[in-house]
């Protein structure tokens, strides 16, 4: 059997899982495909959903990455509402939510992540939102409006969205963060400094070192977040965003190698040769910076999926990539490129009171990350410096009167 | 609605009717033309949707914001023609428009 005529399987259809069914496609390949969807519509952004979807700047039509009939008109059996719930790969088969079984050549996994949830009284309470999914985001836009209060549990970048949006709606927000500063996980103190600044000029509140212990309640509905200092904070509703957990258990069960996820290689391969798994999931090699680790940002999703159409259709794989993700809150937009892993130096490029600037993380001389603040010109360079791994002038770079041109050239 | 005729750098034609409203960008992508990734699904943050526009449109295509012209500088193999399709917002005026895509968007 050639790989022209072998059935995939895709279980998830998020931007992964999405973009593996068209980009199979692209890649001339013509055998069946089935897209397995736990949602009622097929593959969206999910990162207009916390911004300019849910301050009603953006419709469905304009999220959906293809429209509902490109399924059909390309062979690709959408089969929407259902989960994987057992894989066997002695048969190759995996069990659906609804009892059936779906036999597969190639199977793809791209489950995604779920949100966490906090384990402690109340959290059963109505008013309680997460924000993943189109449907959650329908939930917490029926919750904002003028004089509402949403409380956010952490201060990440989907909490920080979520603020900038409901001030937008006019509600009032109060970001509750456990550590002492926002971003206390994926950025420096000075962006998280900056941060904190422009949200509490549009009037956004903050309580942080707050420990939430639970959440009271009237008549099932969420009416306050108790803190363990003992006080209560007010609000309509409570979106919760403390992080993600992988969706792995059916690949744990059925015995594929996993770590934070499911590990894969530079094809998006898993331990069995005729499974990938990609996006949120998958626990993948990252050779820039010599490790393997689990990555949620669509830039991610859509690379796996081009490593495994890649590899299905007997491509060359896709040149190694910068990883990097984006924000927009208010007037900022945030680029960030790399990750900042052995950093032993941070580098701040302008001035943070413009409004302007950027932090390079550096290892000796090497870019290991950035992240630019309205900055175009250091987030696309910074992100190619990152990518050659190749020594950086680091007098020049702190000097914004050197463009980024002549710094890295 | 406007035609719009998006040509790969192999010289591979897609003519489609795309509705006003949405960006040359989305035309593409939501019908699978090969060559334009639009990593960002149309933020300004990524310039994986970089276009040629037809000389002779190029006016009626609008004016680059300062953000997009700030991207397409660090671009490859940029020209004076050079446009990230996601800034594009499509409309009956855009009736005819060619657009060449590059080798690739890295």
């Amino acid at each position: 059997m050639s790989s022209s005529d072998a059935h995939v399987v895709i279980i998830g259809a998020g931007h992964a899982g999405g973009s593996a069914a068209a980009l199979l496609r692209q890649y001339g390949f013509t055998g069946p495909i089935d897209l397995v969807g736990e949602e009622p519509i097929p593959p969206y952004q999910r990162p207009p959903l916390s911004k300019a979807w849910l301050k009603g700047e953006a419709d469905a039509d304009s999220l959906a990455l293809k429209p509902l009939e490109f399924y059909a008109e390309n062979n690709i059996a959408f089969r929407p509402n259902l989960t994987a719930v057992k894989l066997t790969r002695g048969d190759k088969t995996v069990t659906l939510s609804d009892g059936s079984t779906l036999t597969y050549d190639i199977l793809i996994l791209a489950t995604g992540a779920r949100a966490i949830k906090l384990p402690v009284p109340g959290a059963d309470l109505k008013g309680l939102l997460e924000l993943r999914t189109a449907a959650d985001a329908e939930a917490l836009k029926a919750t904002l409006g003028p004089g509402k209060r949403l409380a956010i549990v952490g201060g990440g970048y989907i909490g920080l969205e979520a603020a900038a949006s409901a001030r937008a709606l006019g509600a009032e927000a109060v970001v509750l963060e456990r550590e002492p500063r926002l971003l206390a996980r994926v950025a420096c103190e000075t962006l998280s400094t900056f941060f904190q600044s422009r949200h509490e000029a549009h009037g956004v509140k903050f309580e942080l070192g707050a420990s939430v212990v639970g959440f009271e309640g009237q008549d099932g509905h969420v009416t306050g977040v108790k803190l363990a200092d003992g006080r209560v904070i007010a609000c309509d509703a409570a979106l919760i965003g403390v992080g993600a957990a992988p969706n792995d258990e059916i690949a744990k069960d059925a015995g594929l190698d996993c770590a934070r996820g499911i590990v894969v290689d530079l094809e998006a391969r898993t331990s069995d040769p005729a499974i990938f798994a990609i996006g949120d999931v998958a626990h993948r090699p990252m050779p820039i910076y010599d490790r393997m680790f689990r990555m949620e940002s669509v830039p991610n999703a859509l690379e796996q999926a081009k490593q495994a159409a890649s590899a299905i259709t007997g491509r060359p794989a896709p040149a190694g990539e910068v990883p990097w993700q984006w924000s927009d809150q208010y007037d900022l937009k945030l680029q960030i490129a790399g990750y900042a892993f052995d950093v032993d130096e941070i580098l701040l490029r302008g001035d943070p009171a413009t409004g302007k600037f950027a932090i390079f993380h550096l290892k000796g001389d090497l870019v290991q990350s950035v992240e630019a603040i309205n900055s175009p010109p250091e987030f696309m360079m910074g992100r190619q410096l990152i990518g050659a791994r190749r020594p950086v002038n680091k007098a020049k770079l702190a000097d914004t009167s050197v463009s980024m041109k002549e710094v890295a050239a | 609605m406007a035609k719009i005729t998006y040509i790969e750098h192999d010289g591979t034609e897609h003519v489609l009717d795309v509705k006003a409203g949405l960006s040359v960008m989305e035309g593409a992508v939501k019908n699978n033309v090969p060559g334009i990734d639009a990593d960002c699904g149309g933020a300004c943050a990524c310039a994986t949707c970089h276009v040629y526009v037809d000389e002779a449109w190029q006016a009626k295509t609008g004016e680059k914001s300062a953000m997009e012209e700030s991207m397409l500088d660090f671009a490859e193999n940029v020209e004076p023609n050079s446009r990230l399709s996601c800034q594009i917002k499509v409309s009956d005026a855009l009736d005819g428009l060619v657009v060449r895509l590059p080798e690739s968007q890295h």
